[in-house]
């Protein structure tokens, strides 16, 4: 374990006195801008509110056609994928046949907020899911994401949003829920990043000042453009501040095809939100429950997460603790310098007297921003701005896991992520991979082009990323991603292609998000076991696994494997929000027969469906309705050609030692595991013996997790569901399922 | 034998040990735990007194949190 600092070893960041209202500002030649749209298209609809969760209605957009149309949501989309993640991976479905490419225009960008999103009574209910065909993995990708366009395109009358086709000029697409009217306009002037693209439109749409919280806008930026690792910022208008903040859809490169449609962006004026537009049967239950939620936080919170002040930072000083804060592209676990950018230091240099909810009414408030940045680098040099973050993923993808230690370029270097709209976990595994390259010589400054990627270089890490939005340099090479870069250097004959290989964290085409899963055998399942690749979304098992010693066998492990990634995936389907589950807990939580899977937080999820809609629900409803999404989502996945065994394979740094190094920082562990496990001297043996007898054992290992898990899953050992499984899902109503499924001996 | 076991792992007992010096010992810094010793739960507000006996078998069950 490290030498782990705390708050009092580090000269204290001044508490942040900046004026928060402060910033650049990007309103010059706003009304010339405005003059420049010339609009393609105009339709009419007529808006409403749902009833019990749901509009019963879709809005299909084709932005090469300019063909709009409302879809109407059956009975049987509503039983078999609920919503969110579930009607967008039917709808995508439907759009794409297996030889579709993401740069297609028939790939689609689906936006879909679930039947709960909107409440503004129970915290956390206001995330929308984004689906599309990756330009990464080749498979679909959902993204989950906060911030108002879900729930307010929810209020003006649709339950989702399909957007199909190309364009060819850049275009913006306005969606009025107030007055029933959508507009495709021309948009040639306006600049692509986010940060000025969203606050820009948020007041050109907003008829008033007081109707800019009424405005929401979905936007990437300039480097989501030259890279396949483009995301999506959902904006909202920040009272307090003045100014507009953004949530990111991030995973898989969306922004990329939202940037090769030539979308500039989509802004939604949704009507004024209050607290029953969703129209639940029981809209007393929600109210209740949502009170008693409140009241845990306000007490709890202080002395459990203190999520209201740090956000998702908190866990920063804890994951070194544990040694499992990735640390130079995922070698180590922690790092001394870890208290530069642990939750105390972004405690005080965040605004702390602002609601830093990404919807309304979630008084986890996790969502901080540090105010009065100034840049110091790029086009942006000198502006002051406000950053949304750090959270705890982009401290440790930017930060620890490239040696970047600095908080003020932290915050740079998540600033120009947000709003060069590309994934901050993706842009610094990416950045650890070639920084790691760079220290072993795969990589040297000849072949950068003059970039020194040593271990916390943030000036060279900003100058790539710069040149990433430029599209130019090495930076372009990089925004391919860690799975085009290996093929590419190995191609190019610049190195092992063996160690290439071992440490490049991908999975599936993803790049692993921010954890350390080497001492966690379920963990490494719950990456790289994933449908969409390796998110810790689905099943962040390492404290159950690895600390708390709670999952002995292979089976313990796969049943955790099969419970929480489809617990997970429920989130997804509703428009619930992953943190007010877990990152407090009931007073009680102790006395309960599982306290992990916080039991009381559970039912008030089950009560809250049941009250919006109408229908009781039961636990066991919940996993079958998401069995039934996470079983057709791993079809889709074979139907494009990819889904099966081996695309689970895990890089062998996310499973074990790789380097001399690396064993020796844990050499008492692994020898341990050797004497206990393996049954070999380890005494007997030279290092590179030792070695690879860990390897042997920690593969062996792995593929007898992937044997239970597919047994448990109800998969073939090839992991294709069986029919047997579909069958007892109800999936078998869809032929083409079954026939996927024959076809590879499911 | 003067041994506790932790989350099923030996750790060297002291007289007067307490629960708040198992974390301290284990480095155990996360603030949603579980805690019981010998399968009785341990509140929160009892870590700086409650007592280890030696031999104990004492679960610090860490919460998910993160992810
Ligand atoms: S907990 Fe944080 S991310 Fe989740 S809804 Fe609330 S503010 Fe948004």
């Amino acid at each position: 374990m490290s030498s782990h600092t705390t708050e009092t070893d580090y000269p204290k960041f001044q508490r942040c006195e900046v004026d928060f209202t402060q910033r650049t500002e990007y309103l010059d030649g706003l009304e010339a801008m405005k003059a420049a749209h010339k609009v393609l298209k105009e339709w009419t609809f007529k808006p409403s509110l749902p009833q019990q969760g749901y509009t019963n209605r879709t809005l299909y957009l084709n932005v090469g056609t300019l063909e709009v149309k409302e879809k109407a949501v059956t009975q049987q989309m509503k039983d078999m994928f609920i919503g969110g993640r579930g009607f967008g991976m039917w709808y995508l479905w439907n759009a794409i046949t297996p030889k579709t490419k993401w740069n297609d225009p028939e790939n689609e960008i689906i936006i879909t907020p679930g039947p709960i999103s909107g409440i503004t009574q129970y915290p956390g209910s206001g995330k929308s899911l984004v689906v599309a065909l990756s330009p990464e993995t080749e498979i679909p990708i959902d993204s989950n994401v906060g911030g108002y366009f879900g729930p307010l395109l929810k209020f003006s009358g649709y339950d989702s949003l399909e957007i199909q086709g190309k364009a060819e000029q850049d275009l913006i697409v306005f969606i009025d829920g107030q007055k029933g009217l959508l507009r495709i306009e021309e948009a040639p002037a306006e600049p692509l990043d986010s940060h000025v693209l969203a606050e820009i439109l948020t007041r050109m749409y907003a008829e008033n000042d007081a109707d800019r919280v009424n405005i929401s806008v979905v936007s990437s930026g300039a480097a989501a453009e030259h890279s396949l690792i483009g995301m999506l910022n959902f904006s909202w208008f920040d009272k307090r501040r003045g100014c507009i903040r953004l949530k990111q859809a991030g995973r898989g490169g969306i922004g990329t095809i939202f940037r090769n449609k030539k979308i500039k962006a989509l802004v939604i004026r949704g009507p004024e939100v209050k607290g029953d537009m969703n129209h639940p049967v029981d809209q007393e239950t929600i109210a209740k429950t949502g009170i008693k939620l409140h009241q845990e936080l306000r007490s709890n919170d202080p002395v459990q997460c203190l999520m209201r002040r740090n956000g998702t930072a908190h866990i920063i000083e804890i994951m070194d603790a544990y040694d499992l804060l990735p640390t130079h592209n995922f070698q180590y676990g922690s790092h001394p310098e870890v208290h530069k950018i642990a939750s105390y230091v972004w405690d005080q240099r965040c605004t702390q007297r602002t609601t830093d909810g990404c919807w309304y009414g979630c008084s986890m408030a996790c969502a901080k921003g540090a105010d009065g940045v100034v840049l110091q680098t790029g086009p942006y040099k000198g502006h002051r701005v406000t950053v949304d973050g750090p959270e705890y993923e982009n401290a440790a993808g930017l930060g620890s896991n490239c040696g970047v230690f600095d908080p003020e370029f932290l915050l740079e270097l998540n600033f120009y992520c947000d709003t060069y709209g590309i994934c901050t976990i993706t842009y610094g595994t990416l950045c650890a991979f070639v920084m790691e390259c760079y220290q072993r010589g795969i990589l040297n400054k000849e072949r950068t082009g003059g970039l020194e990627m040593t271990w916390g270089n943030a000036l060279d890490d900003l100058a790539m990323m710069h040149q990433m939005a430029q599209g130019e340099g090495f930076g372009k090479i990089a925004g391919l991603g860690v799975k085009r870069m290996k093929a590419l250097f190995i191609a190019n004959g610049w190195g092992d292609a063996a160690l290439i290989n071992d440490i490049g964290m991908e999975n599936k085409g993803l790049e692993y998000s921010q954890y350390m899963s080497k001492e966690s055998l379920a963990q490494q399942g719950g990456y790289a076991l994933t449908n969409k690749g390796p998110q810790h979304d689905e099943a962040w098992l390492i404290f159950m696994d690895m600390v708390n010693k709670q999952l002995p066998t292979f089976e313990d492990k796969a049943e955790a494997l099969y419970y929480f990634p489809l617990w997970r995936t429920w989130f997804g389907l509703y428009g619930w929000c992953k943190l007010p589950w877990n990152d407090v807990a009931p007073s009680d939580n102790a006395k309960t027969a599982e306290p992990t899977k916080i039991p009381e937080h559970v039912q008030n999820y089950l009560d809250i469906v049941s009250a919006m809609t109408g229908k009781k629900i039961t636990s066991e409803d919940m996993l079958r309705q998401s069995a039934r999404v996470y079983n057709f989502q791993r079809i889709f996945n074979i139907r494009m050609g990819k889904g099966l065994r081996l695309h689970d394979h895990a890089p062998y740094r996310s499973q074990g030692p790789v380097t001399k190094e690396e064993y020796e920082s844990r050499i008492e562990r692994y020898e341990k595991e050797l004497r206990d496990q393996v049954g070999v001297d380890p005494t007997t043996m030279s290092l590179e013996e030792k070695m690879a007898a860990t390897r042997k054992y920690r593969i062996d290992r792995y593929e007898k997790l992937v044997d239970a898990v597919y047994t448990r899953r109800g998969w073939t050992l090839d992991g294709v569901p069986t029919q047997a499984r579909i069958q007892e899902l109800g999936l078998d109503i869809f032929p083409e399922l079954v026939e996927i499924v024959k076809a590879h001996g499911g | 034998m003067n041994t506790i076991l932790v989350n099923g792992d030996p750790l060297e007992w002291k007289d007067g040990m307490t629960v708040r010096d198992v974390l301290t010992l284990k480095r155990f810094t996360f603030p949603m735990l579980v805690i019981t010793v010998n399968d009785n739960i341990i509140d929160r507000k009892r870590y700086d007194t409650a007592l280890i006996p030696n031999d104990a078998s004492v679960k610090v069950v860490h919460l998910m949190s993160g992810g």
